[in-house]
């Protein structure tokens, strides 16, 4: 079928799976947080693996931030579809109307951070005691500190000073009623690891992330895609690139990078020597040093 | 940055731990650099942070310091994990502070280690916290311990200081079991003997730090021969499949395997099994696998299956040295919850029985552990669990203990003593005398057997006393005149009455023909005596006669055999009547057990 997977990936997928059976005999409602971009995929993908020949025994949530990429929406309607999952949206649209939360203005405004209010209204709404994310440690330095099963308390705060031990393979759920967990089977994954999982699994991508040609704005050093939710402001101009995208996120705050890479083993050749980080094409980390960290006290992904 | 990938790499786990100033991070961080696993952007911000804090250099600790807390006070508080490669190994670097909360942290990073790297400041020698760091190490078994004297350019690379160091810690460490132990002068800000041999130590002929890792095993995954599957969860996508899913701790698993399951005991047979690309014949320890059974069996998450003949101990009582996590002292007042492997029961600190003094080593008696004390104790359990040593098998005999209020975990402990040599304040209230009385031939001594063998697989502490037995002994001055089969009784009913106290579930079998005799029994034992009539017809005992002894009591053989030349009154109010005629062995002992097992609920 496919290639067999070396004992790197062997040993990443054996700890994915563990962690995603153990949360889903621990927790009654555990949904998977589902973006579209490739570690959510990877997670999904993973999910299949670990219950068959039972169904997914959980549902997919997708925050819409109402600024995609068309490509990502397809992809995650067909994906839920193949793997044969509840797909769950809430909007972000839905909270600013209901004035829960009102838009950022101007020209670097950007629904990333709105997020959390969906995702946490999502989780009292839907009574779910456990997300699914697929946040790696090697991402980011707030990232590098969290737990496989990370407490969340009754505001859905993240407190990185005072989390539990969590030691062996001993993962506990318990928690009191409001209380919640993220689950990040995937911690231990590096960028590569995720692409060459891909590859080894033959897992179908969406578009983005091969190079293509989209017009761009370049705002910052990063090429962001020109898109209805994105225009350029004074001094910035339209025009059109090779690209495709690293991460993908909310459309605009997500930097594309100039490549070429056409399939999968082009696009593993080329993070091989890469000289900057998936996150540095991120505007939403760009704003502070801390600004990962910020975001997930407050409940973010 | 270029990323390495070598698909078959070894993943190597390490934990490292270091006083506050003992340039942990900068060692880190120069790993990080000369290994090329640091990304041109996040090297930009390191240097406009350092830069922007009006530092002349790029300090190299702030990449590891992951939370603003951490760069502002320039300290580490909690385990950030890092990743590198070389074209050899993949590398999970456990980092954990040597400040507040140090030893919850170095526990939770050693917990998961091949090795550990312990940092020594070459102007400071050996501290308390390198003293700590040895000892977590030496207790939590992590196999492979490099010490690394850094700043050695503070020192002018004296050979002697070196030396001196070494030496100390080979003295402290003497006392504790650490093997495969190596010591290397560094000087991590300047990156002497970090990567590359240094020029300035050539008095020193090791490797350098990265050559050491490069040579590390993955010893952590180690574990015996002994099949250990625990029930993680369990699948029923449809009526015809109803699978086991579960991480194989140890040992090796075939397709056709007989199991048991604990701790019902039942025995099955595995049908099928799973890994995840498909059916497999054998899978062995660390992989996750699905089972299906030949037959339908009461299993759930936390069961444990097991080979027939090679056991884990099943016990109610631990002895254990457990680090105290939480902020609330231990109590021995409080109920806990522990969990081990998949399993969950209810658990109480019974006994501290000292703590560890750390900087010599001594043993102190404390009433109680505080926050980051470790300490040996006693544990007793509301059930049964199925624990291996934590030196013999680490996942099994590895456990939490959590606290059923907050949830949160408050300890975390090793198993060192797992059979059950005290007798607990837990068993010892369950000491019950369930006696047999019967026609000979009834099934009392065959029902009794079976269900000693059913309690002891469940846990508990069962003992099986036997009229034959005594009469060889304590009562070999006793013939079978009225008087004589009285006393025979009246002694037999105190022995078992000793046993029920020290906590034995006692079975007794005796024909115990006579009413007046029971009532008596049931005086000197008092409320732990259940009384169970085992009832067959004569026909049906005589039918079976086991010893014979029918045939010989019809011959005249024998005098006064009860039910052909003596009495036996039925019970007048027994507790419980087990009929034995048109029923199997299997069927009877299942419906006594749920006797007892009822009968211990409501003590």
């Amino acid at each position: 079928m496919f290639p067999q997977m070396g004992s790197v990936l062997k040993e990443l997928e054996t700890e994915a799976v563990y962690i995603m059976r153990e949360a889903a005999a621990q927790f009654e409602r555990p949904a998977l947080l589902f973006s579209g971009g490739k570690d959510s995929i990877v997670l999904l993908h993973l999910a299949s693996r670990a219950f068959a020949p039972a169904p997914i025994p959980f549902p997919l949530l997708h925050i819409d931030t109402g600024h995609n990429f068309p490509e990502t929406i397809k992809y995650r309607d067909e994906a839920a579809q193949r793997y044969g999952v509840n797909l769950i949206v809430r909007r972000v649209q839905d909270s600013i109307d209901a004035g829960l939360v009102s838009e950022e203005v101007g020209p670097h405004s950007s629904r990333n951070a709105l997020q959390t209010v969906t995702l946490l209204g999502a989780i009292a709404e839907l009574k779910l005691d456990a997300c699914f994310g697929g946040a790696r440690r090697d991402e980011e330095k707030a990232r590098a500190k969290e737990r496989f099963f990370s407490h969340r308390n009754s505001f859905g705060q993240w407190d990185p000073k005072n989390q539990r031990p969590e030691l062996w393979s001993l993962y506990s759920g318990r928690k009191n009623v409001g209380e919640n967990f993220r689950v990040f089977p995937i911690s231990n994954w590096m960028e590569i690891d995720v692409w060459q999982y891909i590859k080894a699994q033959g897992i179908p991508m969406p578009s983005l992330y091969f190079s293509h040609e989209r017009p761009i704005v370049v705002r910052d050093g990063v090429p962001l895609a020109h898109t209805e939710f994105l225009s350029p402001i004074a001094g910035e101009t339209v025009e059109t690139r090779t690209v495709r995208f690293r991460t993908i996120g909310d459309a605009t705050c997500t930097g594309a990078v100039y490549s070429t890479a056409s399939d999968i083993d082009e696009v593993i050749a080329e993070l091989l020597d890469s000289k900057t980080s998936e996150r540095s094409t991120r505007a939403d980390d760009r704003r502070s040093d801390s600004a990962m960290e910020d975001r997930k006290a407050k409940g973010y992904f | 940055m270029a990323t390495e990938f070598n698909p078959d790499a070894e993943i190597i786990r390490i934990s490292t731990a270091g006083s506050v100033d003992d340039g942990k991070s900068t060692l880190l961080g120069r790993l990080l650099v000369d290994t090329d696993s640091v990304y041109e952007d996040h090297f930009e911000n390191l240097r406009r942070t350092s830069e922007h804090r009006g530092e002349t250099e790029v300090n190299l600790a702030l990449l590891a310091d992951g939370l603003k807390a951490e760069r502002e006070q320039g300290i580490t508080i909690d385990v950030a994990y890092r990743y590198f490669s070389t074209p050899k190994k993949r590398f999970i670097l456990a980092d954990t502070p040597g400040h507040t909360q140090y030893t919850r942290n170095m526990i939770t990073g050693a917990s998961t280690a091949d090795a550990a790297m312990i940092l020594i400041d070459a102007r400071h020698g050996m501290t308390e916290q390198s003293k700590r760091h040895a000892f977590i190490t030496s207790l939590l078994r992590v196999p492979q311990v490099i010490v690394v004297i850094n700043k050695m350019d503070l020192v002018e690379y004296s050979e002697e200081v070196f030396r001196e160091i070494e030496a100390a810690f080979r003295v402290y460490s003497q006392r504790l079991t650490i093997t495969n132990l190596s010591f290397i002068p560094v000087s991590a800000l300047l990156g002497e003997n970090v990567v590359t041999r240094s020029e300035k130590t050539p008095w020193y002929r090791g490797p350098s730090v990265l050559e050491r890792l490069e040579e590390l095993t993955p010893e952590a995954k180690r574990t015996p021969p002994d099949v250990r599957l625990p029930i993680q969860y369990v699948i029923r996508p449809d009526q015809n499949f109803r699978g086991y899913m579960g991480r194989l701790e140890s040992g090796v698993i075939r397709k056709g395997d007989e199991m048991t399951v604990l701790p019902s005991g039942q025995s099955v047979t595995i049908r099928q099994l799973f890994e995840l690309d498909g059916e497999v014949t054998e899978a062995s320890a660390g992989s996750n696998v699905l089972v299906t059974f030949d037959r339908e069996v009461d299993a759930s998450r936390g069961d444990m299956l097991v080979r027939p003949r090679n056991l884990p101990t099943i016990t109610q009582r631990i002895e254990a040295v457990i680090c105290w996590m939480a902020e609330e002292p231990s109590s021995t007042a409080k109920p806990y919850v522990l969990r081990q492997t998949t399993r969950e029961v209810s658990a109480s600190l019974e006994e501290v029985v000292y703590r560890f003094e750390v900087e010599t080593l001594h043993r102190d008696e404390v009433g109680s552990l505080k926050m980051n004390d470790i300490g040996r104790v006693v544990i007793g359990t509301g059930r049964p669990i199925f624990m291996d040593t934590y030196e013999h098998n680490r996942p099994l005999g590895s456990f939490l203990l959590i606290d059923p209020v907050s949830n949160g975990v408050v300890a975390a402990g090793m198993a060192n003593r797992v059979n059950a040599s005290e007798v607990s304040n837990a068993s010892r209230e369950k000491g019950l005398v369930v006696w047999l009385t019967g026609l000979s031939g009834a099934g009392k001594s065959t029902v009794s057997d079976a269900l000693v063998d059913l309690l002891k697989r469940e846990g508990l502490d069962a003992a099986r006393l036997d009229g034959d037995d005594l009469r060889t002994g304590l009562n070999s001055d006793l013939g079978f005149t009225p008087e004589d089969r009285a006393e025979n009784l009246r002694r037999s009913a105190h022995v078992a009455k000793l046993f029920a106290n020290l906590g034995h579930i006692t079975l007794c079998s005796f024909i115990s023909p006579l009413n007046a005799d029971r009532r008596k029994i049931r005086e000197i034992i008092g409320d732990r005596y259940v009384e169970v009539y085992v009832r067959a017809s004569l026909a049906e005992c005589e039918r079976r006669d086991p010893k014979g002894l029918y045939k010989k009591a019809r011959s005249g053989e024998i005098r006064q055999f009860t039910g052909i030349s003596s009495t036996f009154e039925e019970p007048e109010s027994p507790d419980f009547v087990l009929n034995t005629e048109g029923v199997s062995i299997d069927e009877a002992v299942q419906v006594l057990a749920n006797v007892i097992r009822k009968r211990l609920e409501n003590h």
